[in-house]
Order: C-alpha cells, then structure tokens, then sequence
C-alpha cells in the first residue's frame, strides 16, 4: 500500500483588512441600523509622541545637574490683553470635561487635584457646578455652541474663558449626552426635560466666522470688564489658518487638539477618520503664530492624547507653551482601573477597553450620573492621585529639559528632537533620527 | 478708570461720540438704579451688554451686535434697529428694540421679556432656554432652532423651519409660516396658551388678539436616539 502524499494545508489566516473588530463592527451595524457611539479618543495607531525623541545635551550642548539646578515650569497664560492673566506652577493643565459626562465627584476631584498641583481646570459642555468652583484655584470656564448652564454670574467667576470652536475627537461636531445620564440636576442646569438624548449644537448660534467671533469676544471682555484672558479652542484640522484666524478674532490663548484627544461620547468614525494627529498640527499652529509675530504673546496650549512629561516636553520643544490632558486625568481618578475588571466584564468589556461612556455605566464612578457607582469615587483621595500624576509629569518634564541644557520648560526647540519615522518626522518638522534629513523642508 | 467709581446723575446722558465703550458701559453698570440714555450709538457693539441692575438705559438710534448681551435685571430700549444676538442669552429684564432686529435676536436666553418692534432676521429665539420674546412683524428663517424653553411670539409671519430640532419651548405666530423645522409640529390652542399669550402680548404693549394665532411645539420623537433620525 503506498502512502498518499499528504497535502499540506493552508493555516487560518485573518485578514489585516477585515480583521476582527472590523468585522464585529459589520455585524453590528448590520443587526441595529445605527451607527456606534463611544467615548475616548481614536484607538488606531497613529503618528506620535511615542515617534520623535530628545537628543539630549552632550558634547555640543551643556546639560543641567539633575536634581539641582534650576528649571522654570511656570507659565503665563493670556497677558496679551487681560488684567489678569493666569499663572501656573505647571504647564500641564486639566481640559474641558462637562459635569454631564462626568459625575459630580470626578469634577470635583479634577478640581482638587489641578488646585494642589497648581494648574487650572477647565468646565466644560454642561456649565459651571458649585463642586467645582469651589475646588478650583483656577477655573476656566467653557463658553460652547450649546451654552448649557451659560449665565453672566458663572462667567463673572471664572478665571479665563474658553470660546469652544471644536475639539480634536470631532472637528465640526457637536456633543452628545444620551438620555441615561440626564438626571433631574443635569437636565436641570442645561434646561432639557429629563432622559432625552440631547444633540448640542456644532456651530455658535450668534457668530459665524472670526469677524463676528472679533465682536463677541468684545461683548465677552465687556462682560467681565477686560480682567480675564479669553481663550479658542479648535480641533486639529487646518492648524495655521485656524490659529492665524484665532489670532485676528482676538484670542489671548489658542487650544488646539489634536484627533487623539478624548471626548464623552461621539461616533466612532468622526473619532477614528476627521482630524490630524497632535504631532502634525503643532508645527503649522506655531508657524502662524511666527508669521503674525504672536509667538509666546498669544500662548499655545496642545492637546490629544498627552500622557506624561516626555510627551509635554515634547509638545514644549515643537512650540507649544503648555499642554491639557482629558483621558490621562481621568485615568488617573481611577477610570478603566483593574480593580473594577468584573463590573467590566459583566459590562461586555474589559478594563483598559470601556469606552461606552454615554451609556452611564461607569464602575469607576468617572463618566457616571448614577449615584451609587459616581459614590465609588472618593473625590479627595481622586484628587490626590491627579496631583501626583501631575507632580510625576511636571517631574519628567523638567527631567528632560534639563538633560537638553534648558533652565527654563519652555526653551525646549525642534533642534532638541529627531524622528524615529518618516511620518513622524515630516509631520513634526524634525529630522530623522541619524540624518540630517526632514521629509518635506 | 475713574469713571466707572462715579456715581452718575440720575437721567444722565452717556455720548458714544465722546467716550469709548468701555466707559459707557463701565458707567452703566456702576449704577444701581436711574434711567441713563446712550447717545449716538452709531452702530456700536456690545452695548449696554451685561447689565447687572434694575436701571433703565435707552440707546438712542441704531445698535451693532450684542446690543444688551446677558442682562440682568435691567431695561434697555433700543431707539432704532439692533445687529446680531440682541440681548443674547439675557437672564431677566426688558429689552425693547423698536425698529428691526438682525440674526440670533434673543439667543440662549434664560429669561426676561425680549420686544422688538419691527422684523427679526434669521435664528430668532435660536436656542432659547426661558426667555419671552414678542416680535411685532416677521422672523426669518430657523427660528427657534433648538429651542429649549420659553415662548416666542410673531405677529407677523415666520420664514423657513420654524422650530427645527425644538425642545419644550412654544412658538405662537399669527401670520403664515414658510414651513417648520425637523420635529416641529401646529398644536391646539387652548385656554392656558391663549392667557400665556395675552399676557405676553399686554406686557409687550401689542395689541393682538390671541385667538389669532397658532400654536407650534415639538412632536417629542427626536428626544430619544433612533435610527429614524439619525440621517
Ligand atoms: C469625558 C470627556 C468629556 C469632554 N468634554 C468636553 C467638553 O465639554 N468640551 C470640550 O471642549 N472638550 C471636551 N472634551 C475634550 C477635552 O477637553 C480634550 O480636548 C481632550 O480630552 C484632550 O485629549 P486627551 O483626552 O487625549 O487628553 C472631553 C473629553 C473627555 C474625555
């Protein structure tokens, strides 16, 4: 009898165009009709940080001693036409995060911990709580298309106003609260009647463009008798024209954020496909403000997807004079925290992966209205965590700096980095690592 | 700034053609109580916005945008026509526009009684969350988008998509209407809505009966997402 020769047979192979969560999404999408929303930032990879490193100082550069010698991190934000501008300790601020999407007690924390780290908060789409304000060294308050909550006595209160364009996740969308999270204090300070699914407004109901953006920003500073600075923020998409314009509308401070930044809840393919990565929108912001000749008068503040002090040192060296963190601070509140992995699990999920922010589930009491998971966060002890956190990046911030011989955060420059891809050296204007060469200069 | 420590004589007179707007305004809300007239207002903006007491200012001829932006409890007539978001988001108070009024009249207002007299361009009551606003001739397009409480009254007619995306607030117009907005649809009138608005219309000086007049709201089904509406 002779043996059959075996034929060898091929091994399951998946596709990298069609690979798992793609195909879970078809499905999905095919048995409900709608399309998915989530919270965070985008999820695949993108150009980064994680891309450029520092050079350090060596034989042409002259480091400073570790521990020692001293490395400004102060920052001055809207001295351009304000009273008073604001001071921080630190150039890593809280952004705007809506009491809405957030429990009272995760504002409240936020609030805390910025205060101890001497850094400001931010309000966000939903208006001011008594929580926060109270908690809050340094406010900044959020004046969006939306106006929830919006009322001069609030505005009087704050310490700089921030005039939401857009934000990195969702460059020309508006926000989203679904009806599990509008209970009667929610509903109440936005005036909704209680469980809608409330859509707020992508565009200003009385503006549109920076001419008419000029003039509310008078009625603004009319408002609060010229003390505080008043800052836009936009969504990495046209950096240079968005900054330039900014400028022209009259902006103390610009905020941009790039497609990583997180937000509460929108569709997954504004998230995933509208915007540019932070790293590729700093070098044209801060380029428009060279032209204008702005640069330091009107301060840049980045965010998207910051995660400790090398990627602040980073934003730092491309031009930025400070950065805010959304996702990162409410990691370190204890959002997407292990010790909730079977709440997550029973959630369909795992700890790391939730993102289903809108739905008010939150085990960790961060993006919750529901009294007993938001009564799962400790908002002192939620504090302290984020001013450590804060410590530790304000830390490795001035870690770096010093190793590139700078006395000051802010005299990081480009000619500190280089890129460990092409990508990331063309979108960052920095050359690749070894070369002299940056793609596209 | 001296100015604004100074207590101005009762029935002052404020001159946009002498002194800038940061002094006319800095004056005016220095004052607790009086009645201020604002001279040759020329166009300006942000006039008279953010008033914070029961004083009566009366800005004699035409006023740019933001003309009494987020009032408080004061009364502001405008002696002519008014720009872009008159007393946007106004918290309580009068504000009286007698000639005609450009977009956003009375955005994201909270409270108070807004009374133009004339025509009101594009987005009246856009977002409004309290506010009353009376309108003695038409509005423009998209007014009441998104409105979320609060009443808007048009004697004249209203322009395209009236009440789109509308929350709770009520539309009364006595006129025709181009067409209504996504989710806005006429509702009965009854007793309770014909007092509301007899009482609108007596407080704004405009004789009007209220029985004739319809009565627009939201149809409610865009309060919860479904696919129905997502497009
Ligand atoms: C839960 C949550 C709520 C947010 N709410 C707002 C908001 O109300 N207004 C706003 O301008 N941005 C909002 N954002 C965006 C942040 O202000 C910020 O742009 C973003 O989080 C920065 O990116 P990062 O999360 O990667 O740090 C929110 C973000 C999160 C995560």
């Amino acid at each position: 009898m002779t043996e059959q020769p075996r034929i060898p047979r091929t091994v399951p192979r998946k596709s990298a165009t069609f690979d798992d969560a793609t195909l879970a999404e078809i499905r999905r999408a095919a048995a409900t009709g709608i399309y998915d929303i989530r919270g965070g930032g985008a999820k695949r990879k993108l150009p980064h940080f994680d891309d450029l490193l520092f050079l350090g100082a060596s034989m042409s550069r002259y480091p400073l001693e570790g521990y020692r010698e001293a490395c400004s991190t102060e920052v001055v934000l809207g001295d351009r036409h304000a009273k008073n501008p604001i001071t921080l300790r630190t150039p890593i601020t809280i952004a705007g995060m809506s009491f809405g999407s957030l429990s009272a007690q995760a504002k409240e924390a936020l609030g805390r911990g910025a205060t101890l780290a001497g850094t400001s908060t931010t309000t966000g789409d939903g208006g001011m709580t008594a929580e926060e304000r109270g908690h809050s060294k340094t406010l900044v308050y959020q004046y969006l298309p939306s106006r929830y909550g919006m009322n001069p006595e609030d505005l009087r209160k704050a310490d700089a106003i921030e005039v939401v364009v857009g934000q990195g996740a969702k460059p020309g969308g508006g926000g989203m609260l679904l009806g599990q999270k509008i209970n009667d204090r929610v509903a109440q300070m936005r005036t909704l009647p209680k469980g809608v699914d409330q859509r707020s407004a992508c565009r200003h109901p009385d503006w549109t463009g920076p001419d008419d953006l000029e003039i509310k920003i008078l009625e603004l500073r009319e408002i609060t008798d010229w003390r505080v600075p008043i800052y836009i923020k936009v969504g990495a998409s046209r950096p240079y024209y968005d900054v330039a314009l900014s400028v022209k509308a009259g902006a103390d401070v610009v905020v941009l954020d790039g497609m990583q930044g997180g937000t509460a809840a929108t569709q997954d393919v504004f998230i995933e496909h509208v915007g540019i990565p932070t790293i590729a929108a700093i070098r044209p912001a801060v380029q428009a403000l060279k032209d204008l000749g702005m640069h330091r008068k009107v301060q840049l503040i980045v965010s998207g997807g910051v995660r400790s002090g090398a990627d602040a040192a980073k934003a730092l060296a491309l031009g930025a004079d400070a950065v805010s963190i959304g996702t990162a601070a409410l990691v370190a509140l204890g959002d997407n925290d292990p010790r909730w992995e079977a709440d997550y699990q029973a959630l369909g999920t795992t700890a790391g992966a939730y993102d289903d922010w809108h739905e008010g589930r939150d085990p960790a009491g961060v993006t919750t209205q529901d009294p007993a998971l938001a009564a799962r966060l400790d908002p002192v002890a939620g504090g302290r965590r984020l001013a450590n956190y804060l410590n530790v990046m304000t830390l490795e911030l001035q870690t770096i700096a010093r190793a590139c011989g700078k006395s000051d955060v802010r005299n990081l420059e480009p000619q500190d980095l280089c890129a460990l891809t092409i990508e990331a050296a063309a979108m960052a204007g920095v050359p690749l690592a070894g070369t002299d060469w940056t793609p596209g200069r | 700034m001296s100015i604004a420590a100074q207590t101005l004589r009762p029935n002052a007179a404020l001159d946009l053609g002498a002194m800038s707007l940061r002094e006319v305004n800095a004056a005016l809300k220095a004052e607790s109580e009086g009645v201020f007239d604002v001279l040759n207002p020329g166009g300006a903006h942000a006039v008279a916005c953010g008033l914070n007491a029961p004083v009566e200012v009366h800005v004699r001829g035409h006023a740019g945008y933001y003309a009494a932006g987020m009032n408080r409890l004061a009364s502001v007539t405008i002696h002519g026509n008014a720009g872009t978001g008159v007393a946007e988001n106004m918290m309580s108070g009068l504000v009286r526009v007698t000639g005609d009024a450009s977009q956003s009249a009375g955005a994201t207002a909270h409270g108070g009684m807004l009374v133009i007299g004339g025509d009101a361009s594009a987005r009246c009551g856009i977002s409004m969350k309290g506010v009353e606003i009376v309108v003695g001739g038409s509005v423009g397009h998209m007014s009441a988008f998104m409105a979320q409480a609060g009443a808007l009254a048009v004697l004249g007619d209203a322009g395209e998509a009236l009440g789109d995306s509308l929350y709770e607030a009520r539309l009364y117009v006595r006129g025709a209407v181009a067409s209504l907005g996504a989710d806005c649809i006429e509702k009965e009138m009854r007793d309770e809505h014909r007092a509301q608005l007899a009482d609108m219309l007596a407080r704004a000086g405009m004789d009007a009966d209220p029985s004739a007049f319809r009565r627009y709201g939201s149809a409610r089904k865009l309060y919860n997402f479904k696919i129905d509406n997502a497009y």
